[in-house]
């Protein structure tokens, strides 16, 4: 060193930075310096100077650390973990759309607060929905019973017990209209957990709105729709693959043409997790089906960019805070490339993922079922921190019976309170640059692109659903989850740890379907029959046939005889002669 | 060496939720069982009738849709119709209430073992009641 030179010695670890003075451009050098310096060598030298005499003296809770999914975690992460760095995450509202799909988030908009309602006949669910709408809820999300679901009438033998149960009954267009009575369907966003039967319903919510004289144009809203799911994890089904995928098909083209405000379909991970899968699993097989929806309507020759801006996604949000955050911000970034990359979007409206949220409904435990109010409130604060657009909290009462009206109002002000009091909502992507957890959006889009690639490898969704290898991947993860579990490896407070050998009394009250329900639900359905014209239901059910033995949009012939006031059941039961029905690959 | 177990694994109703029936199935096959799955959305009586033609020990039904007050009595009173009530332990899983399960189990249903119960418990439960049955005959 000259003299007369000032010097600044900075240790690094092992490395010695001798600084000849502070000017700029040395403490830009430095600043290099810190960005580029090798951080493996950095983390394996504080390992061993650090940690290893640290542990030596208190050892770690577990030999090693894993995620909810089984992914294992780092005792802390640093730029060596993250293989793509946050510039390539660009902006908000900008392709990949990482940090979310749109500029200004909920800056702008606050994320929709959907919490679902469904049970009993359609007044009882239209009470609920008015309660939820009177506490401050913006938008409304309707439950449908089984037979419902699955194409039954009230009064088949099939749905003996289930009617109005886990859902709303709803048989015709009248039902749904009376679930909807006195609730303005061209300013709220109405969304419907319906699936094999989905065609049918949106017909029906297309029908109410022309008799009440709302344009098409003004609905909002989502219908659920995703087929694939059913097959692989819900197992809610009717008609075989193909023509199940075909009514999806038609429901996304007629949507486009007409309902430029409509989610024909939420492309859902949801239920393959609830199943059992893990949160790779969650990503792939929603993407997966979601590039075969899309595979589907390409082929009828509209572009992608036609309808993919009315693509919607629906993902759980679950008990691994950080995990989940990565894997809504990696669903993104993924479905955006899936999007440029092998459908050629243009519009950036095709490449943002939007998406719906619901807390983890198996996560929720029947023992000491206050604490539930807490595992719902963290994971709804991941779904928030992941980006969600809408948002419905399971109730802490749902291990127990279908929600209570108390129940879903906790739900409600839990969302209320994220939004209003946590300050979450006021900046963008907050945990965006996290070392922790951009390692792990990182390794779940590497994780679940992989396993897109071994879908097509083995022939494509529908072959994988009918060779039962989605239903095995996912039967393979729950019951590896459940051994965990059973080790205490997985910890779930009040069950495997923490228990309380008194029960004790509920801590509220549940809530019960009124046992004259199916009773009632059967005489209205006899009574709705004797109403109308048969000549003419049997007419337009005969038109519905036809339609659906060529290739033409069904979506018309439908909406004609739902508004002839066919039920459900004769529409599915028409179709059934033309379609086949499914059967199951059943595997354990 | 004794005889094998043979468990029917059913499900009943419209309900879709499997992800319960199928760890079982799989536990209690790895505990030396033999287990048929009836797959999903079966009628009582055709979970009756495959249970009496294979035989089995247990009818091992589960039930997340709420439907269990009307699903049970509905199998009990089939495998009475065909005078294998005292030969098939009914066990039942699921989401069920606590008084409902005192009222099941009183009506003839073995155990009802809910959501969250150990599978070594389950196969423990089969087990001791295989055994009794058998004892006793």
């Amino acid at each position: 060193m000259l003299p007369g030179e000032r010097s600044l010695t900075i240790r690094l670890g092992p490395l010695v930075v001798v600084a000849r003075d502070d000017s700029i451009l040395t403490r830009r050098m430095l600043y290099t310096f810190t960005m580029s310096k090798d951080w493996k060598a950095e983390r394996e030298r504080w390992e061993n100077e650090t940690v290893a005499p640290f542990v030596d003296r208190r050892p770690e809770r577990r030999e090693s650390f894993e995620t909810f999914s089984g992914a294992e975690v780092e005792r802390v992460y640093t730029p060596e973990h993250v293989e793509q760095q946050a510039a390539e995450g660009g902006f908000p509202g900008e392709f990949p759309y990482l940090r979310g799909p749109y500029p200004t988030m909920y800056r702008a908009r606050p994320w929709t607060m959907r919490q679902i309602a469904g049970y009993g006949r359609p007044e009882d669910t239209n009470d609920r929905l008015r309660y939820l709408i009177a506490a401050g809820q913006t938008g409304i999300s309707i439950d449908f019973d089984m037979p419902t679901l699955m194409g039954y009438d009230s009064d088949n033998v099939m749905s003996f017990g289930e009617v109005g149960r886990e859902g709303v009954a709803v048989d015709h267009v009248d039902d749904l209209a009376g679930v909807l009575d006195g609730i303005d369907i061209g300013e709220i966003s109405v969304s419907m957990t319906i699936n094999p039967t989905a065609w049918a319903m949106l017909a029906k919510f297309l029908v109410v709105a022309q008799e009440r004289n709302v344009p098409w144009s003004s609905l909002s809203g989502t219908t659920q729709a995703d087929i694939v799911k059913e097959f692989i994890a819900q197992k809610e089904w009717i008609f075989p693959v193909e023509p199940s995928l075909r009514l999806l098909r038609d429901m996304i083209t007629f949507g486009a043409e007409h309902l430029p405000r409509w989610n024909p379909v939420n492309v859902s991970g949801y239920h393959a997790r609830e199943a059992g899968a893990t949160a790779v699993q969650e990503v792939a097989f929603t993407l997966a089906a979601g590039i075969t929806y899309s595979e589907q309507a390409t082929a009828t020759g509209m572009p992608f960019d036609e309808f993919a801006p009315r693509l919607s996604f629906y993902f759980i949000s679950h008990s691994d805070f950080l995990e989940e955050i990565a894997k809504f911000r990696a669903a993104r970034r993924l479905w955006a490339r899936i999007a440029r990359e092998r459908f050629d979007a243009r519009k950036p409206e095709s490449m943002r993922l939007r998406f719906h949220c619901q807390t983890s409904g198996s996560a929720l435990t029947a023992a000491q079922p206050l604490n539930n109010v807490a595992r719902g409130s963290l994971q709804a604060l991941a779904a928030v921190l992941g980006g969600a657009q809408s948002l419905h909290v399971s109730g802490m009462d749902e291990a127990l019976a279908i929600p209570s009206a108390e129940a879903m109002k906790v739900a409600l002000r839990t969302q209320q309170i994220i939004l209003e009091e946590s300050g979450v909502a006021n900046t963008i992507d907050p945990l965006g640059g996290s070392h922790a957890i951009e390692a792990m959006t990182d390794r779940i889009e590497r994780d679940a692109k992989e396993l897109i690639d071994e879908v097509d490898e083995r022939g494509g969704t529908v072959e994988c659903i009918e060779s039962g290898w989605f239903q095995q991947e996912i039967a393979d993860s729950s019951y590896i989850f459940q051994l965990a579990k059973e080790a205490g490896e997985r910890v779930i407070v009040g069950v495997n740890a923490y228990r309380e050998d008194d029960p004790g009394v509920l801590p509220f009250e549940l809530h019960r379907v009124a046992p004259d329900t199916e009773e009632r639900k059967i005489e209205e359905l006899i009574a709705h029959r004797a109403t109308r014209d048969d000549a003419a239901v049997d007419a337009r059910l005969a038109e519905l046939v036809a339609v659906a033995q060529t290739d033409a949009n069904i979506m018309p012939a439908t909406i004609e005889a739902v508004r002839a006031r066919a039920t459900t059941g004769e529409i599915v039961e028409s179709l059934r002669a033309v379609f086949g029905t499914y059967v199951e690959t059943a595997v354990f | 060496m004794a005889q094998q177990i043979r468990v029917l694994m059913a499900k009943i109703g419209l309900d879709g939720h499997d992800r319960g029936v199928k760890v079982v199935a799989r536990a209690l096959r790895d505990a030396g069982m033999e287990i048929i799955y009836t797959g999903l959305h079966r009628r009582p009586e055709e979970v009756v009738r495959v249970a009496i033609d294979e035989d089995v020990d247990v009818i091992g039904v589960s039930v997340l849709s709420g439907a269990h007050m009307h699903i049970f009595p509905r199998v009990i009173e089939l495998l009475e119709a065909e005078d294998a009530r005292e030969d098939i332990t009914i066990i039942g899983g699921g989401t069920i209430l606590p008084e409902d399960i005192d009222a099941l189990e009183e009506m003839g249903i073995h155990k009802v073992l809910g959501v969250d119960t150990p599978l070594q418990e389950i196969v423990d439960t089969i087990n001791e009641a295989v055994e009794a049955k058998r004892a006793a005959r």
